[in-house]
């Protein structure tokens, strides 16, 4: 039992792969490349998925991929015309038949009036193309003895059927080490049957990059047989971890039943050879994954050597202090030791976080279909663009951000572009795009999310702030103050509740959920040229760069990203308010200071001359100062938890261990301006009304 | 009843040590290691007896004076101090105490319970006291104590 569920998870694992691999042929079929490559390797997908669903008995998923694979297979044979039309429907099976292994992987029951939907849909478009599908009934009866083997079992022995496999043999430099020998390796698959060899000379390095000890040549076989695959892998059992090799049955046309039940059985087979590398001779790009083997790793055991490496970083940094106090001379051979120990360290700190690092495109695709179910539910035309898939960001950044990416994607395919008519009125295309890219930018990752719709509605968003009483009636904003009210907890535009971004999540909590993962967002829109939202986000959640600051003779760190300047005013800069508020004034404005020792309640020893002001964004994007005493220096910081053997604190995000050894607190800067934020968000930079900061203070 | 009276006389082994001129026990499970005072770094709007957070080996610990704890004297600056590392469901704390006096072998039943004493603080967190040379010893229930610490935390 144990040994079935592995299998069955590797299959589920499998499918994951296979669905990329779909939505990516799609996608590209979408893009106009209707090569039968193209078209094969979204076959190939969803057979193979139909393929593994058969050999668990999951009835749902094997009917809609059989289905699926009908209309895709006509598609392949040129009998139907892949028009837009049917791509978006395609696009929308895949979408479901991802549904579907979601389903059947938490064994629960699928959505029959979905499943019954899509497998409508699939069959209007067979009949459009004029092509009879495999009777429906006799489909139905073959997902129910797909397992059924003593059914085919007269039709085997009478004559044994040929089947075709495709095998690929790439050896490795080992294999020659050990004295093997393709030639006879091949001569004895040639016993199984009839063979066809070509030469895959596409490895060949350029002659002066030549390396005599590894071996570029492969070979693409393939071979007509009666014999099963496993005494197939059996020939190649003595070359096991010396090659990489790939051994899958041809896929026979599907309107004949025959042959197709056949497949049927072969699964767990053709399951166990997918689970060897993966490398398709008919798919470059396939063959590209191959050279470039990966390994699935348990996230687990990565976070322990992340641990590990952070701890090695705080320990160098501390023999390094330690030497450098011991006052050396400047030419010690030891210094010469410890700087190499440092750019090891650093090397190997980088190597790590490198694992972690995955590229976006899996979540771009998640995106995808969310704009195609937002287009069909709202009615409109969306063309969906992204840049920057291969970006490489935090595997956990991946995570976190798909809720509010949803969300943002959403809302701009429901409020950001116009119906095709409006769009038409007012002389744009029908369809509307939505760009998502990703992008790193000086040590932090990049998200914008645009759309070229009619822009933001500023008096609508000033007239329902009122309403909503978020600010006060006679307030005058500008523009950007105007677009930031959208981040304003209670605050949504929707005239009505929709179906689809109405659902009581406000722009509110993706803003928190990016500021949690210690990043910003903001919001630009030009009218009736669309709107565009930026996320900025740290690489990586275990560093980030930090700035070392003392006050009140406590050492602090703080987020580099949210400082975004720092000055030393002159004391004719500084306004007293009241009793204790201190506003600056910078450049013509404005804005409060916070006196960070008093907010973290830690007495000053004395007063150390003129404070230093960090300037830092608040939650609310208007302006607030830091008032520190010193700035040390900037550095990359590890950071640890506090939650863990003690509580949250407010005001601190984290902390995080100094080169002496001993802890610093890592400052949120957010927290420490948010209790004066709220009343200061809109009346800050205009400065009409004290009352309305003091009585926050 | 056999294993109760089992029970009784089985050996429990405590550390105790002296806080605020007062001497306190854990048992000896919960603790991890003994450690030389070192300077923490103190948290922002901590309660009295949270002293601040230490480095323990890559680890960030809260130090708490134990003598403050009970609402004596805040212990005073001094070489001599100690740190107690203890270890409470993943809970990883220190606690700063004037010196650590010795381990103690008791059988169970020598624990008595804590006497009817008015301070609800006290009687919360120590679950028995023990019959030592000078006087006694009291049992701390260093759950308690946490859960008080992560209340004033939180």
């Amino acid at each position: 039992m144990g040994s079935l569920n592995t299998i069955r998870d590797t299959f589920f694992e499998e499918c994951e792969d296979l669905l990329a691999a779909l939505s990516e042929g799609l996608a590209a079929m979408l893009g106009g490349m209707l090569e039968s490559e193209t078209v094969n390797a979204v076959f190939r997908a969803v057979h193979s998925i139909k393929g593994g669903a058969g050999a668990f008995a999951l009835a749902d998923l094997v009917t809609f991929a059989h289905r699926f694979e009908t209309v895709l297979d006509a598609v392949r044979g040129g009998r139907l015309d892949a028009d837009a039309d049917l791509l978006h429907i395609l696009q929308r099976s895949a979408d479901h038949l991802t549904d579907l292994v979601e389903a059947a992987r938490n064994s629960e029951p699928a959505d029959p009036d979905a499943s019954a939907r899509f497998l409508a849909n699939l069959e209007a478009c067979l009949a459009d193309g004029g092509i009879a599908d495999t009777a429906p009934d006799q489909e139905f009866s073959f997902a129910a003895v797909t397992l059924d083997f003593a059914l085919l079992e007269p039709a085997d022995s009478d004559h044994p059927t040929q089947h075709q496999f495709d095998i690929r043999f790439a050896p490795r430099a080992g294999l020659f080490a050990n004295g093997h020998d393709p030639a006879l390796l091949i001569a004895t698959l040639a016993e199984f049957g009839s063979l066809q060899t070509t030469l895959d000379l596409s490895r060949l390095p350029d002659w002066g990059t030549f390396d005599l000890e590894t071996p570029f040549l492969d070979w693409n076989i393939r071979l007509t047989t009666s014999a099963s695959e496993t005494s197939l892998h059996e020939v190649f059992d003595f070359v096991d971890g010396l090659c990489e090799l790939e051994i899958r049955p041809v896929p026979e046309p599907v309107l004949e039943p025959q042959p197709d039940f056949e497949l049927e059985t072969n699964v767990p087979a053709s399951l166990k050879s997918q689970a060897a590398p993966k490398a398709d001779p008919l798919d470059p790009a396939a063959d590209a994954r191959a050279a470039n083997p990966t390994l699935r790793v348990a996230l687990e055991r990565v976070d322990r050597l992340i641990n590990a490496v952070g701890e090695l970083i705080i320990n160098q940094a501390m023999v390094a202090q330690r030497i450098q106090d011991t006052a050396l001379a400047a030419d010690a051979d030891i210094l010469a030791h410890v700087d190499d120990y440092r750019l090891l360290a650093r090397d190997l700190q980088e190597a790590v976080m490198a694992i972690r690092a995955q590229p976006v495109k899996p979540l771009f695709q998640r995106m995808s279909r969310i704009v195609r179910e937002a287009a069909d539910a709202t009615g409109k035309q969306v063309q969906f663009v992204t840049v920057g898939e291969a970006t490489e960001v935090d595997k956990t950044l991946i995570e976190r951000l798909a809720d509010p990416l949803t969300h943002m994607i959403r809302n701009s395919v429901d409020h950001g572009l116009e119906t095709p008519e409006v769009r038409l009125a007012a002389g744009k295309e029908a369809c509307g795009t939505v760009r998502l890219s990703a992008a790193h930018r000086s040590g932090s990752v990049i998200l914008s999310i645009r759309d070229d719709g009619a822009g933001l509605n500023r008096p609508r968003i000033l007239e329902t702030a009122r309403r909503k009483g978020l600010i006060a009636a006679d307030l005058d904003l500008a523009d950007a103050e105007i677009d930031a009210l959208l981040f304003l907890p209670g605050f949504s535009t929707a005239a009505s509740v929709s179906n689809l971004s109405g659902r009581g999540v406000g722009l509110d909590v993706v803003r928190n959920a990016v500021t949690s993962l210690g990043g910003r967002v903001s919001i630009t829109s030009i009218p009736g040229k669309g709107t565009e939202f930026t996320l900025t986000l740290p690489l990586t959640l275990a560093v980030m760069d930090g700035m070392v600051i003392s006050v009140a003779g406590q050492t602090l760190v703080i987020p580099t990203i949210s400082v975004l300047e720092t000055i030393r005013p002159a004391p004719s800069d500084l306004h007293r308010v009241g009793t204790d508020e201190v506003l600056l004034r910078i450049r013509g404005q404005f804005i409060p200071t916070i006196d960070v020792a008093r907010c973290l309640g830690f007495t000053a020893t004395e007063d150390s001359g003129q404070p230093l002001l960090l300037i830092v964004e608040t939650e609310n994007q208007t302006q607030c100062a830091l008032m520190v005493n010193a700035v040390h220096d900037q550095r990359q910081v590890v950071i640890k938890g506090l939650e863990t053997n003690y509580g949250a604190v407010n005001g601190v995000s984290a902390a995080t261990v100094l080169g002496d050894g001993r802890i610093a607190l890592i400052l949120d800067p957010d927290a420490i301006a948010a209790p004066r934020a709220a009343p200061f968000a809109v009346n800050a930079p205009h400065f009409p009304k004290f009352e309305g900061a003091s009585h926050a203070g | 009843m056999q294993a109760e009276v089992q029970n009784a006389a089985s050996g429990v082994e405590f550390v105790s040590f002296f806080a605020g001129g007062q001497s306190f026990s854990i048992n000896i499970t919960d603790v991890r290691e003994i450690r030389r005072w070192s300077p923490v770094t103190p948290l922002p709007n901590a309660p009295r007896e949270v002293l601040g957070v230490m480095n323990l080996r890559g680890s960030v610990i809260p130090i708490y004076d134990l003598a403050a704890r009970f609402g004596l004297q805040p212990t005073p600056e001094s070489p001599r101090n100690v740190i107690v590392v203890a270890m409470h469901d993943e809970q990883t704390v220190g606690l700063l105490v004037e010196a650590v006096s010795e381990i103690l072998s008791v059988q169970r039943a020598q624990i008595q319970d804590t006497p009817d004493i008015r301070s609800d603080n006290a009687r919360k967190s120590i679950t028995g006291v023990i019959t030592i040379e000078q006087g006694m010893t009291r049992v701390i229930d260093l759950g308690a104590v946490i859960q008080t610490f992560a209340k004033t935390a939180a």
